[in-house]
């Protein structure tokens, strides 16, 4: 069974990247002219090959193959414990924390693979910035939190710091209400607060791509709101991957949608044909909620 | 009523109620204690009024009244501090109350604080100069003494001076003013100059060092000794216990060897104290100190410098002591720092040292500091281990003067456990030393309470600091 599922999993992923899709523009005018709009046919940002991830004897992603676009939102949706979260954290190799993670397959971030030892991870990581479910702000000062980032990069000069807290901060949204309370605790925020907190301490450090874990799922829908918001903004300066729980949240936000299912996936193409036209039964099932 | 039994039994009430009495017993004997300490500790200070009894055999007892009782024939009686230790010998007396004809409270009394054989009672009778009489009768003397006894602090001159005194039978006493520190008459003082007296024996209590066998005088020595000894001890221990556990909870491999680490650190939290003490003589003073004289002292060899007890050693061998209770504090700490914290600070580019350095150590810090409060009190109130290792009953050369190097950790100490533990069961006068044991007591707590007070203080500052308002 699961050779048959993975056979199907990996039709639909070749098929799938919307950068490389000029199948899919013949199969549907209607996404093409979407694609165009949305300007999908730019280059992947991230490519995920042939991955499969293991927790100890466990696996729980089988043979990934997509290419995030560049300068767009994608979105990963999927019930709980699809493996969507694993796969957003294997791109910053966030994993390598835990004992007996294992993986296969290769990422690549502008055509470099993350995973070549050669490379410095540190590095990666700051080119892929992350904000978490839950909003995570250290216990320090507004200020501290958003300078964490370049001081670890060795930047000490005050002014320099404060530019850039200061872009982080108007990045984030977040600038008009922290800006005579700098230097009080981060943690006297509200929830929405801190995230987008959280989303200007991962800007200070400039980053290409910025992974997003279900980052409003803890918050009220005018906090939620005001960071989808903010979402749009953020992709003309870099590249978004957000993991939602929320279809109405993919679909208002994302340019490509990814539907995961048990650590495989199922469908990926851009959000308008997935969510109006989507290829696979299963798909269909999910965003309709028909779907056990 | 079975149903009735059985509800009671399932709300859980009994269990309350048993709960309830337990706490209430440990705060009774807690808070009884106290009192008991209390009452013994502050009422040394006070300059009580001197009672002269007339007894039926015609002869006369001046003294302070303390306390009384039933006697085990049932006759009651009373307990007087009548001083004068050389004259009779004993400080206190019991006296039956149907002996005693008459009580009086003559305000020509005097009580004289001397530097040996502890307080004179009686009257004050003549002032002698070199066989010259210069006052006469108590008032003139009396009238006389203050300005002789502020000269005598600062001149010999005054040291020639001798005074005459009664005691309650009109036997005569022959103080050197020398011998004099302090003459008062207790019947004439008002409330006021009583209370001013009063702080004023704190005050010497604890700023002065011990006379007489530790059984007068003050006791700084023992407060300083004890204060610098948990400092040092705080010191030492606090960064090894953080690096302990910082090891053991980031860094090692979790498995069998680290369990076995872990509660091989627990039981060493239970070690009678004394083995301890046994280790640090052992490998502190014999083995490491014998080292450094080897090696740096030779010249002084064979008096020992740092192969000899001394607050240094003393100070490692209670952090041995102390390391498990920081270890495990701060392992729980660690614990407690949230994953988001680390993998923000990683998902930033950090590395582990930078996350630890920058992240999780500032966030665990009230936990650290919880574990050296534990640590600090344990320490302030343990004894047997220093016996071994330093202390001694008497050291007036304190670890910290103006010679240089101004730090003396080879120094012996005197150290307020011990101190009460000296004072009050290896004194030669135990009657006399009660008084201080309960004052040693007193001061003891007040220690161990003002250092965990500075560390909750700090301690709360900092939660605060880390855990920010929740508005």
């Amino acid at each position: 069974m699961l050779d048959q599922q993975y056979d199907v999993v990996s039709s639909v992923s070749t098929l799938a990247p919307p950068s490389s899709s000029p199948e899919m523009e013949t199969m549907d005018p209607h996404v093409s002219k979407v694609s165009n709009r949305s300007g999908a046919q730019g280059k992947s940002k991230l490519r995920v090959q042939d991955f499969n991830f293991f927790y100890g004897p466990v696996q729980s992603l089988f043979k990934i193959d997509l290419g995030i676009p560049e300068h767009q939102v994608t979105a990963f949706i999927g019930p709980s414990g699809c493996g969507k979260s694993t796969l957003l954290r294997c791109m910053n190799r966030l994993n390598d924390l835990i004992e007996g993670a294992r993986y296969e397959g290769n990422i690549l971030l502008d055509d470099v693979d993350i995973f070549n030892p050669t490379i410095d991870i540190t590095d990666l990581r700051k080119r892929v910035g992350m904000v978490f479910q839950k909003s995570n702000p250290f216990p320090k000062s507004i200020h501290e939190n958003v300078a964490y980032g370049p001081r670890l990069q060795g930047l000490k000069n005050r002014t320099v710091l404060e530019e850039i807290v200061e872009r982080s901060l108007r990045g984030a949204g977040l600038w008009e209400e922290v800006k005579d309370r700098l230097h009080e605790s981060a943690l006297g925020l509200s929830g929405g607060q801190q995230q987008r907190l959280c989303i200007a301490r991962a800007l200070a450090v400039k980053p290409d791509v910025l992974l997003m874990d279900e980052p409003c799922s803890a918050l009220d829908p005018i906090a939620t709101g005001i960071i989808e918001e903010l979402l749009f903004s953020l992709k003309k300066e870099l590249t978004v991957v957000i993991v939602t729980h929320n279809m109405q949240q993919a679909a208002r936000v994302s340019d490509s949608t990814a539907f995961m299912y048990l650590g495989q996936l199922i469908e990926f193409g851009l959000t308008k044909q997935l969510f109006t036209n989507p290829a696979k039964k299963q798909t269909e099932d999910y965003i309709t909620g028909r779907f056990g | 009523m079975k149903q009735w039994v059985k509800r009671f039994m399932a709300s859980g009430e009994l269990f309350i109620w048993g709960c309830g009495a337990g706490l209430s017993i440990s705060l009774l004997m807690i808070g009884g204690l106290l009192v008991l300490i209390l009452l013994n500790g502050f009422g040394y200070f006070w300059p009580a009024d001197l009672v002269e009894l007339t007894l039926k055999d015609g002869k006369h007892v001046i003294g302070q009244l303390a306390g009384e009782e039933v006697s085990p024939k049932g006759i009651p009686r009373i307990r007087v501090k009548i001083g004068n230790r050389d004259l009779y010998g004993l400080d206190y007396r019991w006296i039956n109350t149907d002996q005693i004809i008459e009580r009086a409270k003559p305000p020509d009394l005097v009580m004289v604080e001397r530097r040996e054989w502890g307080n004179f009672y009686g009257r004050l009778q003549t002032l002698v100069k070199e066989d010259q009489v210069v006052a006469e009768g108590p008032d003139a003397v009396w009238q006389a003494l203050p300005v002789l006894l502020r000269q005598a602090e600062s001149s010999e001159a005054a040291s020639a001076y001798t005074v005459l005194a009664l005691d309650a039978n009109s036997k005569q006493k022959t103080l050197g003013l020398g011998q004099v520190m302090r003459v008062f008459r207790p019947n004439d003082l008002s409330t006021l100059e009583k209370v001013w007296i009063y702080f004023g024996n704190v005050w010497t209590v604890l700023t002065t060092e011990p006379r007489e066998a530790n059984t007068e005088g003050g006791i700084f020595p023992a407060i300083f000794g004890t204060v610098m000894m948990v400092i040092i001890m705080s010191v030492v221990v606090t960064p090894f216990g953080v690096i302990g556990a910082l090891y053991l909870r980031e860094y090692a491999r979790q498995g069998i060897i680290v369990r076995i680490v872990r509660i091989a650190v627990n039981n060493l939290a239970g070690v009678p104290s004394i083995v301890f003490g046994v280790f640090g003589l052992g490998f502190f003073v014999y083995g490491v100190g014998g080292t450094l004289d080897a090696l740096w002292f030779s010249e002084r060899l064979p008096t020992p410098t740092f192969g000899t007890g001394g607050i240094l050693w003393a100070s490692l061998t209670l952090a041995l002591l102390t390391v498990p209770v920081v270890i495990v504090a701060t392992e729980e700490g660690l614990a407690a720092v949230p994953r988001e914290y680390r993998e923000g600070s990683i998902g930033l580019g950090a590395t582990k040292w930078e996350t630890i350095w920058k992240v999780v150590l500032p966030s665990a810090l009230p936990g650290i500091l919880t574990g050296l409060i534990l640590a600090m009190a344990r320490a302030a109130g343990e004894v047997a281990p220093l016996m071994l290792t330093g202390v001694v009953k008497l050291a007036p050369a304190l670890p910290i003067d103006g010679t240089w190097p101004f730090l003396h950790l080879d120094r012996k100490f005197m150290h307020l456990g011990f101190h009460i533990y000296d004072v009050g069961f290896q004194s030669p006068n135990v009657e006399a030393a009660k008084p201080m044991v309960y004052v040693t007591t007193l001061v003891l707590i007040l220690v161990v309470v003002t250092l965990n007070l500075t560390g909750i203080v700090l301690r709360n500052r900092m939660r605060r600091k880390y855990a920010g308002s929740t508005v």
